[in-house]
């Protein structure tokens, strides 16, 4: 092998081979899956991202959420997820066919996220967590998003959204949190991700 | 090796000793590119890496601007390690060791140093989008596609200065090293510029661009890193000791099986995934059948250095160079064993990874680097390490530094996963757990930054000549018998 075309050659073709088989082959396995239909409901899940839960994603991932949180329910008997109530059944392909890229994730410094709109349906929860995620989640480490809000001091004037400080949060009186526009679309996000319906391959 | 020592330096002995110096003074201008700004990004690096580690265990730090943010601070600080300090350190080592490998000049003098300043405009422009918020949130490869054009050209003009420097080469012979180093060569840019494709058009769909970003994110260790490492030790080690590498025939089958096997195992970072269930099957063969390469190389390396163990006492590159080697063993079997269900139910989504990945990246790798740099440098510039002190600070901080880091995390990501999967402990009872541990990883990072900037401190005083003129080698002690050394030996 001392030619430096063939040795070449068979480098390319071992990561080809390789290339094929796990991503190629996977891509024309999968490439078929559609949507399921919810009769009761008339609609097709999964539904997709639109609007603001569609630009909420790029703010998820530009923060680089995925670094701590996961979106993939493991399925019943390896780890516990089920049982933490992460989702009521496991994450399967179909669940990701209009997530370009698949936010999976592989760290759990914090929970997994694959459902957490319907683990936890109220934005004013999710303002409060984000501007300081130690006044919902003590000993939390996540860290605080506050560039993400205006602060104000006064009643007056305040927008819909605006959350009010618990005190031990507002030192110097009361406080009040307006969620800027990157903030209100990363919660239509999160409040998105519900996966919590019947899919065939995981009954 | 073809440079075998003699006792008594003859006419021949002289020959060999000019031409090495003709390849070397070619290499100056190119290498020197390579190994300045893979110590800048390794600063660099360094410190968006203490930012990140500092932030685990206390959020409020630096936490007001959004482009410090942890979830911006880790991905910038894998860019500048990865493309920035690895990429640029490994590059010039490969290029160095083609040439001497194949006894030719280095081709290309103005063009290879340009490669150099396009990799750090395009590591740059990477780093600066991902802190300002254009992350593509692809572990691994988060920083913009476009890149992907830079980084080509670069590698293009690599690959035609290996190739004509593998056709004009004098030997029939092909060193091991060769070998890995064009595989490396020709499996990165095919890497990253088809894991672009897949990951950013639509040729892949869904959750199976996360099986191309498994494959792409651990190929890079696999295909990347590993066989420039690997090709380092191989030319090092037996350099420095002044023997020959113990088998042949082993190395080639270590090379064989390391490219038929590694590709295969990136979808262990799956396991447990919403992915058909014979893809996380084959990464897993992938990644058991990987104890054929590691035990080969191992065994190989061992055998080599066996009773030549003392020399670990004076050579500063042999000392880095057989740390990062003994790691690799250690790491592969790390991973061979991760992969099994069993074990990864609990390793997955924890700090045990993270400790994993800096036992490759680090430990094997980065130390590899180190010692390259310690062994390359001198023969580029004519002078010498300035001062044997700061190498050794640079050892041991960087060698303790690792050893607290691996154990806190790997001990820590062990018992969060355990805990992680039994589902009566609170959720935030396990972050508590951990806090402990990530100040432990702080303070190793702390000691391993003191390690960058003494290496910084050698380098920047080596570009400037600080050193003595060549003629001796700089060791960690002074040797009673130092003549009684092989050739090879003086470094």
């Amino acid at each position: 092998m001392n030619r430096a075309w063939l040795l070449a050659l068979g480098v390319l073709a071992t990561l080809i081979a390789s290339m094929t088989g796990l991503v190629l082959l996977p891509d024309k396995q999968l490439r078929p899956t559609e949507p399921v239909k919810d009769e009761d409901r008339d609609i097709t899940l999964p539904a997709g991202y639109f609007g603001d839960a569609e630009e909420g994603r790029r703010v998820y991932m530009d923060l680089g959420c995925i670094y701590c949180h996961t979106q993939q329910v493991r399925p019943e008997g390896f780890g516990a997820d089920l049982e933490r109530g992460w989702g009521m059944r496991r994450s399967v392909a179909r669940d990701y066919i209009f997530d370009d890229p698949p936010l999976m994730g592989t760290m759990r410094t914090g929970p997994d996220l694959m459902n957490i709109g319907a683990r936890q349906p109220s934005a004013e929860w999710h303002y409060l967590h984000l501007y300081d995620p130690r006044i919902t989640s003590p000993g939390s480490i996540m860290p605080p998003h506050r560039f993400l809000f205006d602060l104000r001091r006064f009643a007056d004037g305040l927008p819909a959204e605006a959350v009010r400080l618990p005190e031990a949060f507002s030192p110097g009186g009361p406080a009040w949190i307006v969620p800027n526009d990157r903030a209100r679309r990363l919660v239509a996000y999160l409040l998105s991700l519900d996966h919590n319906y019947e899919v065939p391959e995981a009954r | 090796m073809t440079e075998a020592s003699q006792p008594l330096p003859t006419a021949q002995d002289e020959r060999e000793r000019l031409t090495r110096i003709q390849i070397d003074r070619s290499c100056r201008q190119t290498v020197v590119w390579y190994y300045s700004s893979a110590v800048f990004w390794l600063l660099v690096g360094s410190a968006l890496a203490l930012a990140a580690s500092i932030k685990m265990h206390s959020p409020g730090f630096l936490a007001g601007w959004e482009w410090l943010t942890f979830g911006r601070v880790r991905p910038a600080h894998l860019a500048a390690m990865i493309y920035g300090w690895g990429s640029m350190a490994g590059v010039g080592t490969l290029l160095w060791l083609q040439a001497r490998l194949t006894r030719n000049r280095l081709p290309f003098p103005t063009l290879l140093p340009a490669t150099a300043i396009i990799w750090n405009l395009t590591v740059a422009f990477g780093v600066v989008a991902i802190l300002a918020g254009y992350s593509t949130s692809i572990e691994w490869i988060e920083i913009p596609p476009s890149t992907a054009i830079l980084f080509g050209f670069c590698i293009a003009v690599i690959i035609a200065a290996s190739i004509r420097m593998f056709r004009s080469r004098e030997s029939s012979h092909t060193y091991v090293s060769q070998w890995y180093l064009f595989g490396a060569i020709f499996w990165f840019p095919l890497l990253y510029v088809s894991a672009q494709i897949f990951l950013h058009t639509p040729a892949a769909r869904g959750a199976v661009k996360a099986a191309a970003n498994w494959w792409f994110a651990h190929n890079v260790l696999g295909l990347w890193f590993t066989p420039i490492g690997l090709a380092t030790v191989y030319y090092l080690i037996p350099k420095v000791i002044g023997r020959p590498v113990h088998s042949y025939h082993l190395s080639l089958l270590g090379f064989w099986t390391l490219a038929i096997f590694y590709n295969w195992a990136g979808t262990h970072h799956l396991i447990g995934g919403p992915l058909p269930a014979w893809l996380i099957t084959v990464g897993i063969v992938g990644s058991v059948m990987m104890f054929i390469p590691v035990v080969t190389v191992a065994v190989n390396h061992h055998l080599t250095m066996v009773g030549h163990f003392h020399h670990l006492r004076h050579s500063p590159t042999l000392r880095f160079v057989v740390y990062g080697a003994m790691c690799y063993t250690a790491v592969s079997f790390q991973g061979s064993l991760q992969s099994l269900r069993s074990v990864n139910e609990i390793s997955h989504f924890t700090h045990y990874t993270i400790a994993h990945a800096h036992l490759g990246v680090y430990a094997f790798f980065t130390m590899v680097m180190f010692g390259a740099i310690y062994y390359v440098a001198p023969r580029l510039l004519n002078a010498e390490w300035h001062s044997a002190g700061w190498i050794r600070v640079h050892f041991w901080t960087t060698a303790v530094g690792m050893a607290i880091y691996w154990l806190g995390l790997t001990w820590a990501g062990w018992e969060q996963g355990r805990m992680m999967n039994d589902p009566r402990i609170p959720f935030l009872d396990i972050v508590r757990f951990t806090v402990p541990w990530l100040w432990s990883r702080s303070a190793a990072g702390v000691l391993m930054t003191i390690g960058h900037l003494s290496f910084a401190w050698l380098f920047w005083n080596m570009l400037r000549r600080r050193g003595a003129w060549l003629p001796g080698p700089t060791l960690l002690f002074w040797k009673r018998s130092a003549e009684s050394l092989p050739e090879g030996a003086a470094e």
